[in-house]
């Protein structure tokens, strides 16, 4: 709705009850920009700058004793990435994994929420975000005991001869789950869940379901439908949970570092020690530029493929 | 043969509600395990059955001073981000404007990025500034960090409104502030209402942001991180399974008056 354009006050005294005197259009055009000055300066200074900073920080050189100067030294970048790269891939990896099994997982249950609940649908709405209301720290750490070795979950798994499978591809040891990328990507997979599936719920909703029905009528069979109208329809919600759930996960240390082992350590360990325990500010900054840069470029890339560019 | 037919047709429910169970297992563990005297410092193993630490949920030397900071520090972030939020949206719903695309890309990057490249920028500046690392930094933080998710909340009610209401409210002699007050404010109240619970909800969450801006500072979710290393008190669970508790409560509550609310509407 646009309402710069205010129109001209009715000439005064002219006996008819017009419309109510509006204020003048100069002060009017300032409205929205009165509205943004307090919330737009604080993004300003607590969100853009500090980009810069950081930006200036890592083509710094010298150290904390010394103090650090701008020197343009680029070498931090190659040195951070020779250094860093295996957490790099692993964070991409883990995060990426965890994406996908988020989408596996939260899609039936946003489909039942949507088309199957009924009069059950608040209450598993609410289901679905009750888990937040515990701090995630606590809830992670419940993993620990869930993975707990020789507990039920991993003798379920090892009967199941799950884990002969996943200790083939690297993902768990021996009989262990704890302290494994299994762990971690279990543990991924389920704090950036809600995010998956509340997107999708909202594109799902959406879907007319006399759609579904003109599928039926013309033959196509349940799995048709799905593939054909369904799952079409719902892309946007595909593609904004799926971009929830990367991005977080993709910097997330928590998990890695609650759930893991060292060989599990992902990008956000290393920033979060380098800036906080080793206090190498130029390496922590490049190392956190790196991030973002890949980040952005895969969720461009992504975009781009999927083909809604309007979305964000 | 009529089993397997009854499951392949039921397989959306099925899996659908396993999900739901993955997700709601690690609260019933937390529960669980609120009532648990463990032996040694951490509490992952079921020993036996056990109400100390609901009677004394404080026993633990910090943890509900932690407790307070943060919810001091996510109600006051909460007022501001909402605050904020609030205004942005309506400039953003309400008018058009030059730099428009550039808010918008401004309120929507915090949200796009992952949180420890903001968690490290924020402390370089705060470095470079010289500023005191405590509750003004965090607080700062999360102020920045959940005006975004308001913008996004205030935006869809605001959109969905109908502007023919306020030039009603307009023709029948109420003046701006009155109009905003007594129509458009309530119809949005929904809207900042949902957005304030979140901004409440992620502030009080948050641990990536917090734990490189707080300094000597400790919030609920840097002491149980601490925790993690040092020994897991039950008194965490215990806490944990209040709030989960006490919010499902609110929840349910505020479904059951609106409810009512509509039902009553309706006759």
């Amino acid at each position: 709705m646009s309402v710069t354009g205010a129109p001209p006050a009715p000439p005064a005294g002219d006996g008819a009850p017009g419309p109510a005197p509006r204020t003048p259009s100069v002060r009017r055009r300032l409205v929205p920009y009165w509205l943004l000055l307090p919330g737009i300066l604080w993004l300003l200074v607590f969100f853009a700058l500090p980009m810069v900073y950081q930006a200036s920080t890592s083509v710094q050189t010298g150290s904390l004793e010394e103090g650090f100067e701008v020197t343009w030294h680029f070498g931090t970048y190659l040195d951070a990435l020779a250094g860093y790269h295996p957490q790099f891939v692993r964070s991409l990896l883990y995060a990426g994994t965890a994406t996908l099994l988020c989408l596996l997982l939260g899609y039936p249950l946003a489909y039942l929420i949507a088309f199957k609940a009924g009069r059950w649908r608040s209450l598993l709405l609410v289901l679905v975000i009750a888990p937040f209301f515990t701090s995630f720290l606590i809830r992670t750490l419940a993993w620990k005991t869930i993975l707990a070795d020789g507990g039920t979950a991993v003798g379920l798994l090892d009967s199941l001869h799950v884990l002969d499978v996943t200790a083939w591809l690297g993902w768990t040891e021996g009989d262990r789950v704890l302290a494994t990328p299994m762990a971690v990507v279990c543990g991924l997979t389920y704090n950036f869940l809600p995010f998956m599936i509340l997107p999708l719920y909202t594109s799902l909703d959406r879907i007319d379901h006399r759609l579904h029905e003109a599928a039926g009528d013309l033959y196509a069979t349940p799995a048709t439908t799905f593939r054909k109208v369904t799952f079409p329809l719902s892309m946007p919600g595909v593609v904004s949970g799926t971009l929830l759930t990367f991005i977080p996960a993709s910097g997330d240390y928590v998990n890695a570092e609650l759930l893991g082992s060292t060989d599990t350590k992902m990008v956000g360990s290393v920033i979060q020690s380098q800036f906080l325990r080793v206090l190498d500010y130029p390496t922590a900054a490049a190392l956190s530029f790196i991030l973002m840069a890949v980040v952005l470029l895969v969720v461009t890339l992504y975009i781009r493929r999927s083909g809604t560019e309007d979305l964000v | 043969m009529r089993l397997l037919r009854s499951l392949r047709r039921h397989l959306v429910v099925i899996a659908g509600l396993l999900t739901l169970a993955y997700m709601i297992l690690p609260n019933l563990v937390v529960m669980v395990f609120s009532f648990n005297d463990p032996k040694g410092r951490f509490n992952y193993a079921w020993q036996t059955f056990s109400l100390d630490a609901w009677k004394d949920p404080c026993g633990v030397p910090g943890l509900c001073a932690s407790l307070s900071v943060s919810l001091w520090t996510a109600g006051l972030a909460t007022v501001g981000a909402t605050v904020l939020g609030t205004m942005i949206a309506f400039a953003l719903v309400r008018y058009r404007f030059r730099a428009r695309g550039a808010v918008n890309s401004l309120v929507f990057l915090p949200m796009a990025m992952p949180e420890v490249v903001m968690a490290a920028s924020l402390l370089t500046l705060f470095l470079n500034m010289g500023a005191e690392l405590g509750f003004r930094t965090v607080l700062i933080a999360h102020i920045m960090f959940c005006i975004g998710f308001v913008v996004t909340a205030v935006k869809a009610r605001v959109m969905s409104m109908d502007p023919r209401l306020e030039e009603a409210a307009r023709d029948l002699y109420a003046g701006p502030v009155q109009t905003f007050l007594r129509v458009t404010l309530p119809i949005a109240a929904p809207g900042i209402a949902a957005g304030a619970l979140l901004a409440f909800a992620l502030s009080f969450d948050d641990f990536i942001i917090t734990n490189f801006n707080a300094g000597s500072t400790v919030t609920f979710p840097m002491f149980v991180w601490g925790s993690a290393q040092r020994g897991t008190p039950v008194q965490i669970n215990v806490i944990g399974t209040a709030m989960f508790v006490l919010a499902v409560a609110v929840v349910v509550l505020g479904r059951t008056v609106s409810g009512r609310r509509k039902a009553r509407a309706e006759k």
